[in-house]
């Protein structure tokens, strides 16, 4: 079981309050992503979770219990680290089973535990190496078996993929994702990378500024936003935000479009005027940026390859289906 | 630039240096060969003579010269295992939050800049005197007979000297191999469930090994030379407890005149130190391989 629970979580450090009260319930077994700019607080949330740092205020249950006031190891929760935090002078062996080693397991049990987490993992011919003898993803394997061998209630992870190259990322991110569903533990994965928080959630924690904005499904969050903020954060790439008086047409102080949401036309159609400032070919889509005179610049998203260049002027016609509305302080008007 | 040019411009302008150091480094280590292969005593000038080996095996079978490498390893021992045993406590305090800790580290670290001689003066008339000294005066205090220090125990007298000397170097190497200690390896073994003393044995121990290899590497190398502690506190003695080999070459010198035999005595001291270094590599050395 791994149900975690926050109710009014806050974090001051000093003066400076960096999470101003979070509820949020996370069911057992899925896997939800705190995703965010730098600085929203999403990994002292995750910190708080692990008990790394105490909460100034609210409750953490885990499974009912509230475990503010437990230290991290009797949580019963297991972290992988941005760094890997691997033990460099241990062996893959000795990495994975030291957590065992401390909860004062026997011998030949830690050996049979470590080489099934191993074999999960492919780590099985590593055993007896050193960290510095293994590639970047190689570690972070060994980060994720020193998770995995405990068989915590909870994983957590902290931007675990950041440090990977872009290949190894995508490849990372679906073996993490299978072997969670395989483990069907629950996870929390903190990303600032919203493509990482689109493919791997099945909940997503939008933060800012120490608040939650949204929660809810990656589609719920992509197709009904509920501010500003989630719009212009979920969906790359963003949004295009128009004011005046479009949106008042509207009935809204706001109104959003997303760029694969604006039909392109040759000029002289309806919709929004504008010239081409950069046109972006990458065979499979086109990205073009237009600059729409009081409107500010727009971006539109054509599938596949479209022969418009910059100079040219076009005219983009949103979606009627599509227009997500806001109010004045920026939240999402529903019809 | 061609790669030869600029190898053939670093090597004239390095050269001047390499070369006066070498001088600096030969010319007085030729003077000591040619020195121990004569008779040359002060006392009888003009009456130098080639004598071979003789001033080696003089130096050798003086029953002094086995007395003070006795003293020599004792000393270098007792200082190395004193700094570190005590530098590793101390460096984890230092690597703690509190008020004040850059003051406390500067005072910590404070004697390491203290001449030798002064402080060896200070430890002899105001710490360990018997009658005006403040261990005296704390003896007295609890109804103790004071310790006259360099006569009941002065091998060890000179021993704390010295470790109080070198413990402020022991304790900032190891206070900065602390703080370069990534904190998420330590907040890793906090959520492995290690306690305090698990986390010091199983992670902060061994991410100590390579900065105490150098701390005992270094140290070494000046602990086998100690003279200033010696002489200005008790001079080699009572008879040869505090006598040792870089002490005992001064005494065939300028106590006893004889140039050749304190000669043959340096160049002894130069193969103990070589056999030393050649333990201490093969045994702690191995912890430097990256």
């Amino acid at each position: 079981m791994g149900q975690i629970t926050l109710q009014g979580v806050q974090k001051s450090f000093g003066p400076v309050h960096i999470i101003k009260g979070a509820d949020l319930d996370i069911a057992d077994g899925s896997f939800v992503v705190f995703v965010g700019p730098s600085g929203c607080g999403k990994t002292t949330l995750l910190r708080l979770i692990a008990g790394l740092e105490d909460v100034t205020g609210g409750a953490i249950l885990i499974d009912g219990k509230n475990v503010v006031d437990t230290p991290p190891a009797k949580r019963g929760l297991s972290m992988v680290f941005q760094s890997y935090a691997l033990y460099p002078h241990m062996s893959v062996r000795g990495n994975i089973g030291f957590g065992l080693k401390m909860a004062g397991l026997a011998k030949d049990e830690i050996n049979r535990k470590v080489e099934a987490a191993a074999a999960t993992l492919n780590l099985t011919p590593y055993l007896e190496r050193k960290p510095r003898e293994l590639s970047g993803g190689q570690r972070q394997r060994v980060a994720i078996g020193r998770a995995i061998v405990r068989e915590p209630k909870a994983f957590l992870f902290d931007e675990p993929l950041s440090n990977l190259d872009a290949a190894l990322r995508v490849q990372m991110r679906i073996e993490v994702t299978r072997l969670q569903k395989q483990l069907g533990t629950t996870a929390i994965y903190v990303t600032h990378d919203q493509v990482e928080a689109m493919t791997m959630a099945d909940k997503i924690v939008v933060l800012n500024g120490g608040k939650i904005e949204q929660y809810g499904s990656p589609l719920q969050l992509y197709e009904r936003p509920a501010n500003l903020f989630v719009a212009g954060f979920i969906g790359s790439p963003k949004m295009n935000f128009v004011t005046g008086e479009s949106a008042a047409q509207k009935g809204a102080a706001t109104i959003g479009v997303r760029p694969e949401h604006l039909k392109i036309e040759r000029d002289g159609g309806g919709g929004w005027q504008g010239t081409i400032a950069v046109a972006e070919h990458l065979g499979s889509d086109t990205f073009l940026y237009v600059d729409a005179g009081p409107l500010g610049m727009l971006t539109a998203r054509y599938i596949g390859e479209l022969s418009l260049h910059a100079g040219d002027r076009v005219s983009l016609v949103p979606d009627p289906a599509r227009i997500h509305r806001f109010d004045q302080s920026g939240n999402a008007l529903r019809n | 630039m061609a790669t030869r040019q600029t190898q053939f411009l670093a090597r004239s302008l390095l050269s001047p240096a390499v070369g006066l150091l070498f001088i600096w480094m030969i010319v007085p280590l030729a003077l000591t060969l040619y020195f121990s292969t004569l008779h040359y005593s002060l006392l009888d000038p003009g009456s130098e003579e080639f004598v071979g080996l003789e001033n080696f095996r003089y130096f050798l079978t003086d029953p002094a010269f086995l007395a003070s490498l006795q003293n020599t390893l004792v000393l270098v021992g007792s200082v190395l295992a004193l700094t570190i045993l005590l530098g590793i406590p101390l460096a984890l305090l230092l690597d703690q939050p509190v008020v004040g800790r850059n003051f406390v580290r500067l005072m910590v670290i404070a004697p390491f800049f203290v001449m030798p001689t002064v402080s060896a003066l200070v430890w002899k008339n105001l710490l360990m005197h018997p009658v005006s000294g403040l261990f005296a005066w704390l003896a007295k205090l609890v109804g103790l007979t004071p310790i006259d220090w360099f006569n009941d125990v002065p091998l060890f007298s000179v021993i704390l000297i010295v470790a109080w000397q070198w413990l402020p170097f022991a304790t900032l190497i190891l206070l900065t191999a602390l703080q370069s200690l990534d904190e998420e390896q330590k907040e890793a073994a906090e959520m492995d469930g290690a306690s305090a003393v698990s986390t010091f044995i199983y992670i902060t121990l061994p991410h100590l090994a390579r900065p105490i290899t150098v701390v005992i590497l270094i140290e070494t190398i000046f602990l086998l030379t100690v003279f200033a502690e010696i002489f200005v506190t008790t001079g080699g003695g009572p008879g040869l407890q505090t006598t040792n080999i870089a002490f005992l070459i001064y005494s065939q010198a300028l106590i006893q005149f004889d140039v050749g035999s304190a000669s043959a005595g340096g160049l002894v001291a130069v193969v103990i130190a070589n056999i030393v270094a050649f333990f201490l590599v093969r045994i702690v050395g191995r912890n430097l391989e990256a």
